[in-house]
């Protein structure tokens, strides 16, 4: 026993300690961060934010400095508060709030105090931050920009919030993020990479050098220049012609995909969401629910399309084989599909075959081309199915693969919608159940993206490219393969041609004759749709929309686009204008009809969007 | 007489562990006292390089104390014993104050520190008194004068002050039980030592409470044997008097810190940036070593001077953060392992004096450790000792030196008492 004793309390101690050191160093991990945190600094170099050109080279977003006044809550030490906030220019409650709740995203990562100061503040407050322990003035980069246009293409970029950091953990607060348009699609492009430096601390929070050496540092990269591929020349142009006026353009070179102009109304300038007036400008915009400045209705308004979708109703019709480019159809001021029920037409000549239905705008025509479509096959479900089919081979019903972040599917009905819709099989319908269809009325539903697209289709004669904005991305060759993929539709390409005349008829004698472009053949295709909103909870028909589709030259086309002008009554009145001037713009440069142009310029559609609000009657056409 | 001309037998396990221990320990120095303007390994302003002297000066140290004849130990104990008192009582006349503590004789750039030698003379003393034939460690006589062979030295270290060096002289008294000291002496002082650590973790009325409680049912279950009422009643109170000048003695005698290391040791205060900072950043250096560790010289808490003190009595955080798990077993093992062989070897002796003084040197060891590695895992209150062979300094190297070759010596001639 007691030659035991001191040998099994040393073997004791010897197991007890190797179970704390098992505990503090393997099996109670927190360790490993404590000591990153008290013995590592990590500082970040933020590179330039890459440029953005149109497809002329032209610079349209460039970058300038600004300061941002930062806090480390760690490392605050007790300050004159009164005095601190006097020199930022903010309340002292404000003050105590943004501190309370940087300390609780980080004690010992940055947050932003005070962000965006201009460079005069930065000259005045430089000289006395050291006073203040725990703050600094951190430089950025923040957008320039360089055109007063084009702020839905370009997006904007503002500071990550917590949610972002939580789903990106790249982001640290106070980083720069691109929300919208071109700056959110190309956001990891554009950025760059930051770089980062460890630095080793001593127990007196001095530096004393890189970390391991600095192996695990990295440099920053510049982010990369991006060439777009809108016209800026055009884009500006697209949004003084809708000033005053609510729609949207979308321009497409129908050879390539390359969008050329996507006008949205109304618009705002880009540099409003720069500088520290940005979240009042952003607010602003923000609860503008009427004219709704931040919605991209290029891209995001889904409309019903009125007469253009009767150039598809004809292709389908051509290419299902239920009609021919000679068979007339007789109009007797509409089209009878029941007992006693009616889809009226206006008055034209009588009776038209495909040519002059598409440039008459005939809706007898296309009703009966579409009845036919329809039931062609044994039940309406297979006939819609194979009428959608045909449709989404010109991308309509869905996402047209276009690389900016918002957008809205648009709606091609299909069998099991009008199942859903009738009640099938408890009900029965049939193709005339569905009639409206034919001229662009009724369920269908796409937005003036899709339209555009569409368009192109047409003008290639039965094959597009998905519409994007990226032309090139420096010292990068490629852009992604989706966009230089052809995409060809279920039209056999013959039957283009029919269509094509009938279109370039809308311009020499149809509803678009007084917009012809001398030296230019345009084809093209009015609408006129009409649309119903809630009023008082009142189901209400409002003024008809202008809708105009158009492309040109007719042979080896350079633009395709589509017009959309809300309320605007007759297709050629306000879109079939706006798109002719467009065209002329882009294919010459310069414009010729003045006056056509002074009539757009100053033309207002305020009047027609009060009526809501006021009263007034709509403007509706039979 | 043979044994002591007789050829030399070295225990070269216990050599092992030694050069082992030290080499490691040097390592280790030298990563936490790297510094960037350090000219070369032989530059005396850096203290590893002073350490690595140390370490020289260690060999030639070895070399005479293995060459002296083995009886010279036994016979001039008590020679040595005076001296090294003389030694302790002269540092009150002509000591040098260095960090508040009266230590050391200052030669020149280097200081000595008589405390670290007086334990290997104590050991001398009190293995000669123990072995001599007339002592009998059941009688009080001889108890009392073994003790205060301890206690001289101790007292003298106390009010230098450096408690933590005293408190390692307690570690004789597993010499003494070995040699036949009654049980009830470790008995009291584990008791007491638990009695001193409830009070100050629950206060001294719950102590009191329970020693009651536990008196009353102990006297209650052997009722019918009709126990003296009078011996557990002065149990009682002397177990409560004991309680209450523990907590008289520590809220009154005390000073603040010593207070402060026993209330966050005991989880009663989370000071980690004053009082209990060394032993926080101690435990973040050792508990971010993982494994493997962040291997040598790479350290973060080391290289950011985080933990105080770390070449001397904190070094076994060095270990701990760039040796990681592993590295730290392996060190453990290397010390367990030297202080068992220790024990194995002084049982072996065939004279009673090299027998306790083995007993001495493994008790000393073992208690430096405990309280050291106890110390820097945050197991034990700061107290400050080092570890040894380990922690930086001549003087502490060389005390533990001759400590343990003396014992190399007397193993290696195993001769019979005369």
């Amino acid at each position: 026993m007691r030659k035991l004793l001191l040998f099994s309390i040393v073997l004791v101690t010897g197991l007890v300690f190797s179970g704390r050191l098992f505990y503090l160093q393997v099996y109670d991990t927190s360790f490993q961060k404590l000591s990153e945190n008290n013995a590592i600094k990590i500082i970040y170099d933020y590179p330039q934010r890459g440029y953005l050109f149109d497809r002329n080279g032209k610079l349209l977003v460039a970058n300038q400095p600004s300061y941002d006044v930062m806090v480390i809550p760690r490392g605050v030490q007790p300050l004159d508060t009164l005095e601190f906030c006097e020199l930022l220019k903010i309340t002292k409650e404000g003050f105590i709030t943004t501190l309370k709740k940087a300390r609780v995203y980080s004690p010992r990562l940055p947050s932003v105090v005070i962000q965006q100061l201009t460079k005069e503040e930065y000259a005045y407050l430089s000289e006395k931050m050291h006073k203040y322990d725990g703050f600094y003035i951190q430089k950025r980069s923040l957008r320039d920009y360089q055109v007063k246009h084009s702020a839905n293409v370009l997006g904007y970029i503002r500071e990550v919030d917590e949610r972002i950091i939580k789903r990106n953990p790249y982001y640290q607060m106070g980083e720069i993020i691109g929300v919208q348009g071109v700056e959110s699609s190309y956001e990891e492009v554009l950025r760059g990479v930051k770089g980062v430096k460890y630095i080793q601390k001593d127990r007196f929070n001095r530096d004393i050098g890189p970390y391991k050496n600095g192996i695990f540092d990295t440099l920053p990269e510049r982010g990369k220049d991006i060439t777009l591929t809108i016209d800026a020349t055009l884009q500006k142009y697209g949004e003084e012609l809708f000033i005053n006026k609510r729609g949207g353009i979308v321009a497409i070179e129908p050879a390539t995909g390359e969008i050329l102009a996507l006008i949205t109304a109304p618009y705002y300038d880009p540099s409003l969401l720069v500088g520290q007036e940005r979240s009042k400008n952003f607010t602003k915009l923000w609860y503008d629910t009427i004219g709704k400045p931040l919605f991209d209705r290029g891209l995001s308004g889904e409309y019903p399309p009125g007469s253009p979708f009767k150039t598809l109703t004809a292709l389908i019709g051509l290419q299902e084989g239920v009609i021919d480019t000679e068979e007339k159809v007789w109009c007797r001021g509409g089209y009878t599909y029941g007992r006693g029920v009616k889809l009226r037409c206006h008055h034209h000549r009588t009776p038209l075959s495909m040519k002059g239905g598409v440039a008459q705008s005939c809706n007898t025509y296309f009703c009966t081309v579409y009845r036919r479509t329809i039931e062609k096959y044994p039940s309406p479900q297979e006939g819609i199915d194979n009428w959608k089919k045909h449709l989404s081979s010109f991308g309509l019903g869905d996402f047209t693969g276009h690389d900016l972040p918002s957008g809205k599917r648009g709606l091609i009905p299909n069998s099991k919608y009008y199942n859903r819709y009738y009640e099938y099989p408890k009900y029965k319908w049939y193709a005339t159940a569905t009639i409206s269809n034919a001229i662009g009325q009724g369920e269908v539903n796409l937005t003036p993206m899709q339209m555009a697209n569409f368009t192109a289709a047409i003008a290639n004669r039965g094959y597009f490219y998905k519409p994007h904005m990226i032309k090139e991305i420096k010292n990068i060759d490629t852009i992604p393969q989706k966009y230089t993929t052809k995409n060809t539709t279920t039209i056999d390409p013959v039957h283009f041609g029919p269509v094509v005349e009938g279109m370039f008829d809308v311009f020499n004698r149809g509803t678009a004759a007084h917009l012809q472009i001398p030296g230019i053949e345009i084809c093209g295709k009015t609408g006129t749709a009409e649309n119903y909103t809630k009023i008082n909870g009142v189901r209400t028909q409002l003024t008809d929309h202008s809708v105009f589709i158009a492309f040109a030259p007719k042979d080896n086309p350079k633009i395709a686009l589509a017009v959309f002008v809300e309320n605007g009554y007759w297709g050629g009145r306000w879109a079939g204008r706006i798109a002719s001037l467009m065209i002329e713009k882009y294919l010459k440069g310069e414009i010729t009809r003045t006056d056509l142009e002074r009539y757009v310029l100053e033309g207002s559609l305020e009047e027609e969007y009060a009526k809501p609000y006021s009263g007034e009657p709509f403007r509706i056409n039979y | 007489m043979a044994g002591g001309k007789g050829k030399i037998r070295l225990d070269w396990l216990t050599i092992f562990f030694y050069v082992a221990l030290v080499g490691i320990g040097w390592i280790n120095i030298y990563s936490a006292s790297l510094s960037d303007s350090a000219a070369g390994l032989f530059d005396f302003s850096q203290i590893y390089a002073r350490q690595l002297l140390f370490i020289i000066l260690s060999v030639i140290l070895i070399i005479f104390l293995l060459a002296i004849d083995a009886k010279f130990y036994e016979r001039f104990s008590s020679i040595i014993y005076i001296i090294s008192l003389a030694s302790l009582l002269g540092l009150f006349l002509f000591g040098n104050n260095i960090n508040g503590a009266t230590s050391w004789y200052s030669f020149g750039s280097f200081g000595i520190q008589p405390s670290e030698f007086a334990k290997a003379a104590t050991a001398l003393a009190l293995s000669k008194y123990v072995s001599d034939i007339q002592t009998n460690l059941s009688e009080f006589k001889y108890q009392l004068r073994s003790f205060l062979i301890i206690a001289l030295p101790a007292l003298f270290i106390i009010p230098q002050p450096d408690p933590g060096s005293a408190l390692i002289y307690s570690a004789f008294i597993f010499a003494l039980y070995r040699e036949g000291l009654h049980f009830v002496y470790l008995l009291l002082g584990f008791f007491a030592a638990a009695l001193f650590v409830f009070t100050l973790a629950f206060g001294v009325w719950w102590v009191t409470a329970g020693v009651i409680l536990i008196a009353l049912s102990i006297y209650l279950k052997n009722r019918k044997r009709r126990p003296n009422l009078l011996k557990y009643g002065t149990l009682t109170i002397a177990c409560i008097s004991f309680a209450f000048s523990v907590s008289y003695i520590f809220n009154n005698v005390f000073e603040q810190r010593h207070r402060d290391r026993f209330n966050i040791v005991l989880g009663k205060e989370t000071d980690t940036k004053g009082i209990g900072y060394n032993t926080n950043q101690s435990e973040i250096a050792i508990g971010s070593g993982g494994w493997t560790g962040k291997g040598w010289t790479q350290g973060t808490q080391t290289k950011g001077n985080f933990v105080p003190e770390q070449h001397t009595d904190y070094i076994f955080s060095t270990v701990g953060e760039e040796w990681g798990f592993l590295g730290s077993i392996i060190v453990l093992t290397l010390f367990i392992g030297l202080i068992l062989r220790i024990l194995v070897l002084a049982e072996r002796q065939k004279n009673q004096f090299s027998r306790v003084y083995g007993y001495s040197v493994a008790a000393i060891l073992f208690l430096h450790i405990f309280v050291n590695i106890g110390m820097v895992t945050g197991l034990f209150p700061t107290v400050g000792i080092p570890l040894p062979f380990f922690s930086y300094g001549g003087s502490g190297l060389w005390g533990f030196t001759i400590l343990l070759f003396i014992f190399v010596k007397l193993d290696g001639s195993n001769f019979v008492n005369s």
